[in-house]
Order: C-alpha cells, then sequence, then structure tokens
C-alpha cells in the first residue's frame, strides 16, 4: 500500500513527490503519458516569478511567494539552471503607471524587492523598449528556469529515494475504500492511503472519478510562442506589459537559460486539450501584442513556434483542496500561471495543510536531497573537456551540431534514473534538436543512439508517445 | 499537326522544348541549347526513357543500404519491374563504385551499377 | 597550437572542392574539418542523378560526385578530419573543434574557408494546427532514413512544399511502394526545379496543388490525416476549401538556409538577403582572411555550381595568402529590380585580376527580361533572358576589364518585357 500516488508527473506532481520522498513514505506517480512533464510543464514561460501580482489573499499569491523563494535552494541542491534576469513591467501611460503602484505596494507588502525606472534608465538597458513605455517596475530578483529539466531532476531525486514512477499510466478510475482509495489503471491497481490529483488539464475527469460534483470546471486555454534563436537576444530581462485581470500577464519577451528568447503567449480558450498546434490567428496575436513594449522584436529569427496549453479552470484561484467527506483525496487543480514558481510552495502546503492530517508524515535523515549532476559538455572547461574525451570518448563525438550535445551525454540521459525512452525524451532532457536545425540533422543519430541504447530495433523508437514510432518499415530486408 | 510542350531533363538548365508533332511522328524541336535536347524530345514523344536511382541491401558495409543507379536511361514503363528486380539483391561488401550490381536489368540490356564506394564496417 | 596556412569547415561538395583547390594552387598545409563519419556531406544522401553535368560532363548521383572529389582529395594528401565538430570560430582565424580522437582542441590560420552547407526549415518554422504527431519529417530527413539508414518513415504521404528535395523524395518513395497523394506550393508556382517536376510528378501522377498549404494535423500518437486549403493572394487559407488526406505522413520541403551560427559568433557581417556572410569578388568576408562558399553562402540549386563556388573561394584564398596586398577600393555590386540578391556583393576594381561571375535569384517568375547592369546611371551592357523562376539561379560575368574601368557601383536588374 502506498502511502501517496500522485496522479500526474508534471511538475506539481513531481516537486510534490520528491518533497515527500524525503520523509518516510511510500510514494507513487503515475502518468498517463510516456514521459514525464509532457503537458503544461513541457510549454510554458518558464519563469520564476516573484509574487507580486496575484491579488491580495488568495492561495495564489500564498504559494507563489513561498515557492518563489524556495526554487533557489531546490535547483542548487539538484544541479538545476537558475537564472536570475530580473522582470521589467512596462507600463505606458498614467493608468498602467497608477497599476504599477499596486503591484509595487503587493510587493512590499510581501517583501518582493523592487525598484521603478524611469524612461530613461530602463531603456539604457533594454534599448529595444518601444517609446509607449513610459515607467518600468524592476522586479530585479526575478528568474527563469528550465522547468522539464526541473521536473526530470524532482523526479529523478524521487525515485534514487524510493518513490515508484509508473508511465504509460492512465487512471481509468479510483475506488473509495474504507482506508484509503484504490487506483485503477490499465496495467495494475494502486492500494493508497492518500491520493493527489496533480492531472493538469485533466484535473476535473479525474475528480469527477470519486465526487459527483468537485465543484470546478477545466478550461483549459492555450498559449503560443515564438521561439528565437540564440543569435538574436533582443533583451536581458523578462518584459512584461502591465498585467490586467481580463488579459492575464499579457504578451512577454523572456530570455530563457538557454540564450533563446520566448515571445508569446496569447491566450486562447480551447476544446482540445490535446491541440497543441499553432494558428496564424494566434501568433499575429503576440506578433501586435509585443510591439506594445518592445521594438524591433527579430521575428524572422524564430526558429520555432509552440503552444502550450495551461491547466485553468472556471475558478480564478488555485484549487488545492481535500474533496468533500474524501479523506486524504486531495485536489491539486487549475495550476495555471504562476503554477511554476509556485511548485515548491505547493508542495510544502499540500504536505503541511493537508497530507499531514491524514498520514503521519515523519522526515527521513538518509533521504537523498541531491543527485549526480549531468555532465553538460558545453559548460565545462576545455581542460575539463578533454578528460572527460579521454576517459569516455563518446564525449568527443558531438550529435546535435546547434546545441553541441554529445553522444555520452545522451547516452548518460538514457541510463539516469527517469531516463529519456523517446526521442523528444532526450530532447527534453539534454537539447539535441532544440536548436536552429530543430532536429533536422541529429534526429536520426539520436534514433539510432536510443535503438542501441535500450536494445531496441530502430522501429521501435518512439517520437514521444508509446505508439508514436518514426520509421514505418525496413526498406531492404 | 500538334504541339507539345516539354522541359528537358537531361541535366538541370531545364530548357524549354516546343515539339511540333503529326500523329506520332516527331516534325520539329524547337528550344534546345544541346543536340541532346533535340534527342531528348524525339524520344521522350514516343517512349521516355529515364534513370533508375535506388539502393540494395549490402551485409556488413558501413551502411545497411548501397546507393545503385542504371548506367543508362531505361523505358520509364519498364520502372516498377527493374523496382521488383532491385528489391530482391543483397550484395557483400566491400564494393568499388562502378561495378555491376545486376546486368541487364528487366531486360533492357542496361546494367545497374554501384553509384558509390562502400568499404567493409 | 599547430597552425596551419588555411583550415576548411565543412567537407562537402564545397568544403573538397576548395581543399582541392588550394593543394593545386601550392598551398599545401591545410586540413579540412567534417562532422560526419565519412566526406562528402549531403551528397551521400542524394543518391538521385543529375549531379555534374557542368563539372564532369556526366549524369552522376549524389554520392558519385562526392566520391570523385574524395579520390582527387586523396590523390592531394589532403587532411581530412572526421568526426570532427567545429565549435568556434574566432574573428583572429582560430578554430576550436572537438572529436573522439583527439578532444577538444583549438587550431589557428592565416586563412579560413566555410564551406559550412545549410539546414532544412523545420516544422517548427511554420504554422500548422492540431496535433504533433510522429510521422513530421523534413524531407532531408526522410531521404536519410531511406537512403543511408534503409528505413522507410510511412506509406501514405503527403508533402508540403515544392523543394526539389521534396520532389525528389515523392519519387523515391513511390517507388519504394509508398503512395504520395500530392505536393502542396503556398506559391502560385513551384519552388523546385521544372526537371523534377516533370519526373518526379508528372511521370508518377502526383498531383501539385499550386496555392496550397496543409492547414492543420491530426493524430495522437502518429500522424492520421491532414487537411489543405487554398490560399489567396496574401497566402491566407480561404475557408471552404478544405480538403481532407488520410495519410501517416508529412514531408516538409519549405526552404534551406545557410548554416551560419559559426560565422555569427565570430561576428562576420551577415547579408540578410542569402542568410550568409557578405563576400568580396575573392569570396572573402569582411573579416580579413575568412572566405565562404557554397551553400553555406547561400542557397544554390546545383552542386556543380556549389563546387565551381568553391574553387573560386579557394583561388581568392590562395592568393590572399600568397600576395596578401592591399586590393584597393572595393564598388559594391547590388541586386536592382527584381532581383532579391547578389553573390559576391563587390568587387576590385584595382585589382581586377579575373572575369567575376555573379549569381542571383528573381523575386518573381518572369517569361521574359532583360537583365541590365548599370555602374551608377550608367548602362553598361543588356542581355535577354526568357521563363525565369525564383528557383533556379541566374548568373552574370563581369569581365575583368569591365570591373577595372568601374567607377561607381554596379546594381544588376531583371526588367520585365511583357508583350503587347
Amino acid at each position: 500500500m502506498y502511502d501517496v500516488v500522485i496522479i500526474g508527473a508534471g511538475i506539481t506532481g513531481t516537486v510534490l513527490a520528491r518533497d515527500l520522498s524525503h520523509c518516510h513514505l511510500r510514494v507513487a506517480v503515475i502518468e498517463k503519458e510516456n514521459d514525464i512533464a509532457d503537458g503544461a510543464t513541457m510549454a510554458n514561460s518558464a519563469i520564476v516569478h516573484t509574487g507580486y501580482d496575484p491579488e491580495p489573499g488568495t492561495l495564489k499569491a500564498k504559494l507563489n511567494v513561498e515557492g518563489a523563494r524556495l526554487w533557489p535552494k531546490m535547483c542548487e541542491e539538484l544541479g538545476l539552471h537558475y537564472k536570475t534576469v530580473g522582470a521589467y513591467i512596462a507600463a505606458c501611460g498614467k493608468e498602467e503607471e497608477d497599476h504599477l503602484d499596486v503591484l509595487a505596494k503587493r510587493a512590499q507588502e510581501r517583501e518582493i524587492p523592487y525598484r521603478f525606472l524611469s524612461r530613461q534608465e530602463a531603456k539604457k538597458e533594454e534599448p529595444n523598449l518601444s517609446d509607449n513605455v513610459t515607467k518600468v517596475l524592476d522586479f530585479y530578483t526575478t528568474a527563469v528556469i528550465y522547468p522539464w529539466e526541473a521536473a526530470c531532476a524532482c523526479m529523478e531525486n524521487a525515485i534514487e529515494n524510493g518513490a515508484d514512477l509508473f508511465l504509460n499510466s492512465e487512471c481509468t478510475g479510483i475506488e473509495v475504500l474504507e482506508q484509503g482509495y484504490l487506483v485503477h489503471t490499465p496495467q495494475k491497481d494502486l492500494l493508497a492511503r492518500t491520493v493527489v490529483n496533480a492531472a493538469g488539464v485533466y484535473a476535473d475527469h479525474i475528480a469527477k472519478m470519486v465526487q459527483k460534483d468537485p465543484g470546478f470546471v477545466m478550461r483549459p486555454r492555450r498559449g503560443e510562442y515564438y521561439v528565437l534563436d540564440q543569435d538574436a537576444q533582443p533583451v536581458k530581462h523578462i518584459i512584461f506589459p502591465v498585467p490586467s485581470a481580463a488579459k492575464g500577464k499579457g504578451v512577454l519577451a523572456v530570455p530563457t537559460v538557454y540564450g533563446n528568447t520566448l515571445i508569446g503567449p496569447n491566450s486562447d480558450y480551447i476544446d482540445d486539450p490535446d491541440d497543441n498546434g499553432t494558428s496564424s490567428d494566434g501568433l499575429a496575436y503576440v506578433r501586435t501584442n509585443i510591439s506594445k513594449t518592445l521594438n524591433s522584436i527579430p521575428l524572422n529569427r524564430s526558429i520555432r513556434t509552440f503552444s502550450g496549453v495551461r491547466p485553468a479552470s472556471d475558478h480564478a484561484d488555485f484549487i488545492i483542496e481535500e474533496a468533500e467527506g474524501l479523506p486524504g483525496f486531495i485536489n491539486a487543480a487549475s495550476i495555471e500561471s504562476p503554477g511554476l514558481a509556485s511548485a515548491p510552495g505547493i508542495s510544502r502546503y499540500i504536505i503541511d495543510e493537508l497530507l499531514s492530517k491524514r498520514i503521519e508524515i515523519v522526515p527521513d535523515k538518509e533521504a537523498k536531497r541531491t543527485r549526480k549532476a549531468p555532465v553538460v559538455l558545453s559548460e565545462l572547461s576545455e581542460e575539463e573537456r578533454n578528460r572527460m574525451i579521454k576517459e569516455n570518448p563518446s564525449y568527443g563525438r558531438i550529435i546535435c551540431r546547434c546545441e553541441q550535445v554529445s553522444e555520452g551525454e545522451i547516452i548518460d540521459c538514457i541510463h539516469r534514473p527517469c531516463g529519456a525512452i523517446s526521442v523528444k525524451g532526450v530532447k527534453k532532457r539534454v537539447r539535441p534538436g532544440m536548436g536552429r536545425c530543430q532536429g533536422g540533422f541529429c534526429e536520426p543519430l539520436v534514433l539510432n543512439i536510443l535503438a542501441r541504447e535500450l536494445g531496441i530495433s530502430p522501429l521501435e523508437v518512439v517520437l514521444d508517445s508509446q505508439k508514436s514510432v518514426i520509421l514505418e518499415s525496413e526498406n531492404r530486408k | 499537326m500538334t504541339e507539345k510542350e516539354l522541359i528537358c531533363v537531361n541535366c538541370p538548365m531545364g530548357c524549354r522544348l516546343t515539339v511540333t508533332m503529326e500523329g506520332k511522328e516527331v516534325l520539329s524541336v524547337k528550344g534546345n541549347t544541346c543536340p541532346r535536347g533535340e534527342a531528348y524530345a524525339r524520344q521522350e514523344c514516343v517512349q521516355p526513357m529515364r534513370i533508375l536511382t535506388s539502393t540494395v541491401r549490402i551485409n556488413n558495409g558501413t551502411h545497411r543500404v548501397l546507393p545503385v543507379i542504371t548506367e543508362k536511361e531505361i523505358p520509364l514503363e519498364l520502372m516498377e519491374q527493374a523496382m521488383a528486380e532491385v528489391r530482391e539483391i543483397t550484395v557483400d561488401a566491400p564494393v568499388e563504385v562502378d561495378t555491376v550490381i545486376l546486368e541487364n536489368i528487366a531486360g533492357t540490356g542496361v546494367n545497374l551499377i554501384a553509384s558509390r564506394s562502400m568499404k567493409h564496417a | 597550437m599547430r597552425h596551419y596556412q588555411a583550415v576548411i569547415i565543412g567537407g562537402g561538395s564545397a568544403g573538397l572542392s576548395a581543399a582541392v583547390t588550394l593543394k593545386e594552387n601550392g598551398i599545401e598545409d591545410i586540413v579540412v574539418l567534417e562532422k560526419d563519419c565519412e566526406p562528402g556531406g549531403i551528397l551521400e544522401q542524394c543518391i538521385h542523378n543529375g549531379f555534374g553535368l557542368q563539372t564532369f560532363k556526366e549524369q552522376l548521383s549524389g554520392p558519385a560526385y562526392a566520391e570523385r572529389y574524395v579520390k582527387m582529395a586523396e590523390k592531394l594528401n589532403v587532411d581530412i578530419r572526421l568526426n570532427t565538430m567545429v565549435t568556434e570560430l574566432h574573428p583572429d582565424k582560430t578554430v576550436r573543434y572537438i572529436s573522439s580522437a583527439e578532444g577538444d582542441v583549438t587550431i589557428s590560420a592565416d586563412a579560413i574557408i566555410l564551406a559550412v552547407g545549410c539546414y532544412e526549415r523545420a516544422r517548427g518554422a511554420i504554422n500548422i494546427m492540431g496535433t504533433r504527431p510522429a510521422g513530421i519529417y523534413t524531407a532531408g530527413q526522410a531521404q536519410r532514413y531511406l537512403n543511408i539508414e534503409g528505413y522507410m518513415v510511412g506509406k501514405k504521404v503527403f508533402i508540403l512544399g515544392s523543394g526539389d528535395i521534396g520532389l525528389i523524395m515523392a519519387r523515391r518513395m513511390t517507388l519504394e511502394g509508398a503512395k504520395v497523394y500530392g505536393v502542396a506550393e503556398i506559391m502560385p508556382y513551384s519552388n523546385g526545379l521544372p526537371r523534377n517536376i516533370r519526373q518526379c510528378l508528372e511521370d508518377f501522377n502526383i498531383p501539385l496543388y499550386l496555392s496550397h498549404t496543409v492547414t492543420r494535423t491530426f493524430g495522437k500518437d502518429r500522424l492520421e490525416k491532414i487537411e489543405l486549403m487554398q490560399v489567396d493572394e496574401k497566402m491566407n487559407p480561404i475557408p471552404g476549401t478544405e480538403q481532407y488526406f488520410d495519410v501517416d505522413t508529412l514531408l516538409l520541403s519549405v526552404g534551406l538556409i545557410p548554416e551560419n551560427h559559426l560565422a555569427e559568433e565570430a561576428g562576420i557581417r551577415m547579408d540578410p538577403a542569402i542568410r550568409g556572410p557578405k563576400v568580396d569578388d575573392s569570396y572573402m568576408t569582411e573579416t580579413e582572411g575568412i572566405f565562404a562558399c557554397g551553400n553555406g553562402l547561400h542557397v544554390h540549386d546545383l552542386v556543380d555550381f556549389v563546387s565551381l563556388q568553391a574553387k573560386r573561394a579557394a583561388e581568392g584564398a590562395a592568393r590572399y595568402l600568397k600576395e596578401k596586398k592591399d586590393r584597393g577600393t572595393p564598388l559594391a555590386v547590388k541586386p536592382g529590380e527584381n532581383v532579391s540578391y547578389m553573390v559576391p556583393s563587390c568587387v576590385h576594381p584595382e585589382d581586377a585580376n579575373a572575369n567575376v561571375e555573379f549569381f542571383f535569384r528573381v523575386r518573381k517568375p518572369m517569361d521574359k527580361a532583360v537583365v541590365e547592369i548599370r555602374s551608377g546611371e550608367t548602362l553598361l551592357r543588356t542581355m535577354n533572358r526568357k521563363k525565369l523562376m525564383p528557383s533556379e539561379m541566374e548568373r552574370v560575368i563581369l569581365t575583368a576589364k569591365e570591373i577595372a574601368a568601374l567607377k561607381e557601383d554596379v546594381t544588376i536588374s531583371m526588367r520585365e518585357v511583357t508583350e503587347e
């Protein structure tokens, strides 16, 4: 019997799994996809917001502030990218400037550092700022991370501490037992004392398995982005328009940890939560709106457009609570922005305020909090590289020209706990295919490495999901 | 008398040819920049001919397959038959470029040859 | 640090030709750095014929064409380092590379020739609604899987973009038993060579949908269906023109882009019209001693011209190494009316040592046009051209004598002639 079964291996589920794995608890994570971090965690703005934006008194406000404070330590423990770039909230005109004061006041109350910049001061730092911009509120501690790297590392850490991960295990039903729950998946049934529903866009679907009326309905909203080439770096800080209740955080420019710039997102309600294509209307919206705060964004240097689906609901706030009349069944739903920034806060809240009322939670002093950091060749000195290549020549065979990823790094990411089993899984973990050629050259090479390392035929290698085969047949027997 | 517009495929220049025909007989060819253009047009209107390129399975080569090419053009209508023959072939590495892989493909009198050398893996 | 007379980055058609030319011009101390496990570059997967007519007066396959150059290079003892990836290029002409055999190495040279090739525009760069399942490839990827690895990517195929690789793959996959339902081209004219339209599509009754594009993909795991729509003059899909095809494979042949990461990082000045470095009549970039040629400079449609251009670049480099002289003030050679770019982009009248060939493309298809070469306001020369397509590269030559006489910048335009 598991103490906790977490449904969904996104950032919420994996951070929670890690925290729980540091206690004397049996933990399982079930994920319907063929890899972790395949939903909203894979496609978002990658920002650790400091927490100035959410309305006072909300869970969003509380957990965002707390989560943002917990991220640096977690990144340090797990060896994750955490780059403090700062966030400019760019006001255009008096009305928006007034709203900056509201945000500054919130920030002050929440002990979030900030400063105001005049247009001239801001333009000195960010020459591409539009002339419409009259004043800037700078949240200079705002950071960017690499969300799926974080999810993979958390899951890996949890697995090393004994947690179980079941991929391709869609929750098909939940039985309420006298002392817990029986969670059905196509492969097996898991007996659980408590269940955390962190199923993202499908959270209402899961809740309905045990609740007649969960009290919320998911309303997924798609956001589309441009990704600019690393050579085109139009901004040094994250540039936000002034947020509004109606339009959310608006269209931003985000300098990511790897030097690509994200431009987006729009916000469109969609019927099919799996529709992660892009639309000309959506991208046109992004283009039009980015020009409000920034000039000369080189969108012709876009190497990719993508869309992410926010697990939004008909509630404005996060829904993190025990389901009524169901002891130990916890919904963690509607975790849209600032869900990523809040993730460590959400995890602590679920453990301290909700799970601790149902199960005994005793920290495990033996549990590992760190992991062996992966080799990232492009970040090593010449001397270190030469030592690595001498020890293991596969680090000297560069597979991905754009991101300079070696065969050795790909092999490593396949054999780690929670390792890659698909082309996209490799891309998520060590980045081949993230660059300008988008895998045009390296995908066939990655496919062959996966086949060899997993001991399968190239015909069995998948792009992402279990049935997403890349090759159809041997051309010559 | 009929006029037919063709694009010469002899080389990538792609000259635009105008062929005047009387029934199945070619009366004149215009627009060609070399004699091969005229020959092409005359042939194309009667029986189109094409080079076939493909691959054959190779054992112990540096790759799984070896690219092959017909030495000369063969009738377009025989492509399928030729491909059926190509699919059955297996060769062993090493192979030198221009080695005959299959003689008289599809009964055309044309040989299929290796279009690169491939070493033993 | 090991120092060379010249370092060539890339061992494909441009790099091999440049290496051979350098050796022939007495530049002995050179090295070619190639990322792949064999020389030849992308030619190795281009197993179709049509290569070498200009160079060898023969119709060769891509691998056979490459092998000719590899053999020439071997004969001249060219040092080709395989499995070697260049990671950095600096304006001081140092080059950093990585290989399993040598590790992380930095070398320097008196001259560097960039022969880095190009990459395909990928699916992320175009807007298609719907899911993102397996079964969507660039045409070149599918070509590699089929012609080198020996695997078919699918059996029911649609192709977006009428670029040459897509057309070649339409034929190749048809001959391998796949059904190719059609090729969609968003422009009102084809982007491939006419010979490929004829031999790859018409021979096999594969429809070409001009002014059409793929607007949506369906399928969760593997592609199951695509939506095709007609587009208006502004390339916006026209509602009501939806057609659906049940296919498991979508190939993208939507353009090639010179690979210029290294050049950009080295701060070499780029020409946005070609997305490659700006070069002069000796193929030297604006960074002294660094030369560029081939598809890494601008995308060609014929390999023969890649080899030829690389030869010119290597001749330029050899001359630079031997003479190192001041070539005087350059004059710009600019694309004029209906011309989208011009390579090279300047000449040196005070050092007009040879005829210079200019490569360019027209902006739109034209039945008849007059090439007009102007120096300042003065019309130097005109030539008549017929049946011009953006997909076909145009060339004009300025003689050494003409160049020597130049006093003002040159503009080359294509004036369309419309018949009354």
